[in-house]
């Protein structure tokens, strides 16, 4: 078995050894594989694009094809430990509405989102140019990324929704989490993970 | 023989319950003797652990795979059954049965009743998915088989295994249901209703017992063949397969009338006289009323055996389907993954409507030969 992309071993992690998962654009499986192979969990992936759900029912994990801005209503209340999501919310239509679906599917929540804000990203837009770079490859025009956030965007869109952010990891261009003081996250760090909880739970 | 065919493969024949040991059905009846007709393709591995049950729909047969010496046409799921193909023969055991209640050598309402001499007629018991499983676990049983690798299945077929899976998961290590449904709509029903009328009112059923007076009732059966296979396939496949294209083969005399006019009237009057010849109206009685009833999810404690015993479940769905839409699927879905069980679904673009599930739709098997290899890969464990 090929050995876990670095931000998804720390997204497993994070993630408590036997808890029921839910990995929403779980692409070809390699998260949740890991985590019933070595964690002892148990859970559902979520993909759209055809030949990642092919290779997920490969790998031998569940997994089952829709579309995360339309059809989440599938999963019903507190049906998961965990809902994952990652490096997918730039990519949905109404971000709000995919977070207030996992808060309802799940008491523990991991969201990764490519942070707009990063310095290089800032001096990119200085000269003019859009972001790009190893956690947006993509060119404005054929990107599949339709929501763009910095991370303390990201942390007033927790606020209204209602989630509770139990911790915030944020990740260099490496995959490694980041040394420097946490106030200077939305200017260092290219990612930011998070774990969250419903703030009523 | 083509690449990829099991070749030359013969039915036979098991008496799997007798009159002293009879089937025990779900309404209380008792069945017996019992005779079930099946092919078997591959070889079943030492240990026992590579066998595939496919289940069949309404009007299949145990000839899956294959030719029938001398025959030109072969079993219906041939395009996934055979060495090289999605369920791959140099791997798989597979085993196809013809089901309980049906006419295709397996006993059902035209076999003889012992204890009158006379076929059963309307006094063959009425059937429930769950005695249809029955006979199939009779036959596995027979067979030397504690538990499936996998069990398969499209339309009925995928609901005598969802009906088997969740009642006896010790037994199914892999459940694939296609196109099926966990419980029929007004409108499935009200389409059931009409075909059954059509046979009942046929001058020539006789109360079912038309065979003893060598009629048939086969406008009836003709009709409700037809009307069937307009649910069977979308209205773009109509479309596209005939769409007004005059029926060319029997050009109507004299002009446009009340003829087979058109191409789509001669090709349904063709699947219905085809149909005459191979099925049985007392068995399409049977066989759409155990769909009708079936709600296996109704009981308090559908989920109980599955939830201590989980089975990985693959769920499919056809796009263009409107006889067991998306809708059919997801519901399926909805219940075992709410109860926790390890189910994939995927619902697949394809034109053909129903009919898809048997047909060699890629992306389709290229789903089921994923899922098949992993199956294989991870053993019965």
């Amino acid at each position: 078995m090929t050995p876990l992309r670095k931000d998804l071993a720390l997204v497993a992690s994070l993630i408590p050894d036997g808890s029921r998962v839910l990995d929403l654009g779980c692409g070809s499986g390699n998260l949740l594989s890991h985590l019933m192979h070595h964690q002892g969990c148990r859970g559902t992936g979520v993909e759209i694009d055809p030949e990642k759900v092919l290779a997920a029912i490969r790998l031998g994990v569940p997994v089952i094809e829709l579309d995360i801005n339309r059809e989440l209503d599938e999963f019903s209340d507190s049906s998961y430990d965990v809902v994952v999501l990652s490096r997918t919310l730039q990519t949905v239509r109404y971000p709000d509405r995919v977070l207030r679906h996992m808060a309802r599917i799940a008491g523990r929540l991991i969201v990764s989102v490519p942070n707009f804000g990063w310095y290089r990203h800032r001096l990119r837009m200085l000269r003019g140019r859009l972001p790009m770079g190893k956690d947006l490859p993509y060119s404005w025009y054929d990107s599949p990324n339709v929501r763009y956030t910095t991370l303390v965007d990201l942390q007033l869109l927790f606020d209204e929704v209602g989630l509770e952010v139990e911790q915030t990891i944020p990740l260099g261009t490496t995959g490694d989490p980041l040394k420097a003081a946490p106030g200077l996250a939305n200017l260092l760090a290219s990612t930011g993970v998070y774990v969250l909880r419903p703030a009523s739970a | 023989m083509p690449a990829g065919s099991v070749g030359v493969v013969e039915t036979r024949h098991v008496r799997l319950f007798t009159a002293e040991e009879p089937l025990r059905m779900m309404s209380g009846s008792s069945l017996g003797p019992v005779d079930v007709a099946y092919e078997t393709y591959g070889e079943l591995s030492p240990g026992r652990d590579n066998a595939v049950m496919v289940c069949h729909a309404l009007t299949g047969d145990a000839h899956a795979a294959g030719l029938h010496a001398g025959a030109d046409r072969p079993g219906w799921w041939d395009n996934l059954i055979g060495p090289g193909k999605p369920l791959d023969t140099d791997r798989f055991f597979v085993i196809s049965a013809n089901l309980l209640g049906g006419c295709q050598g397996t006993t059902g309402p035209a076999s003889i009743n012992p204890e009158t001499g006379r076929a059963f007629g309307l006094d063959f018991p009425l059937l429930a998915m769950a005695d249809l499983v029955e006979v199939h676990r009779a036959l596995i049983a027979h067979l030397g088989i504690d538990r499936l690798l996998a069990a398969l299945g499209g339309s009925l077929g995928g609901m005598q295994v969802l009906q088997w899976a969740l009642s006896h998961p010790d037994e199914i290590a892999n459940a694939l249901v296609v196109a099926a449904s966990s419980r029929l709509n007004a409108q499935n029903i009200a389409f059931s209703a009409v075909a059954r009328r059509a046979i009942m009112t046929d001058r020539f059923f006789k109360d079912g017992r038309y065979a003893e007076e060598g009629v048939s009732p086969a406008t009836g059966l003709a009709i409700a063949r037809m009307m069937a296979h307009i649910t069977y396939l979308s209205e773009a496949a109509l479309e596209e397969k005939f769409g007004r294209e005059p029926n060319r083969r029997q050009p109507s005399i004299g002009g446009p009338g009340f003829g087979i006019d058109f191409a789509v009237e001669s090709y349904l009057d063709h699947q219905g006289q085809a149909f005459l010849e191979r099925f049985d109206a007392l068995s399409y009685l049977y066989l759409t009323r155990v769909m009708d009833y079936f709600d296996p999810f109704s009981g308090p404690d559908a989920l109980a055996a599955v939830t201590a015993d989980p089975v990985k479940w693959l769920v499919l769905s056809f796009e263009s389907d409107w006889r067991f839409g998306t809708d059919h699927s997801r519901r399926i879905v909805r219940k075992l993954e709410g109860a926790g069980q390890p189910v994939t679904f995927r619902e697949i673009g394809s034109t053909w409507g129903h009919d898809s599930f048997l047909l060699p739709v890629e992306r389709y098997h290229a789903t089921l030969r994923a899922f098949f290899d992993r199956a294989l890969e991870e053993g019965l464990g």
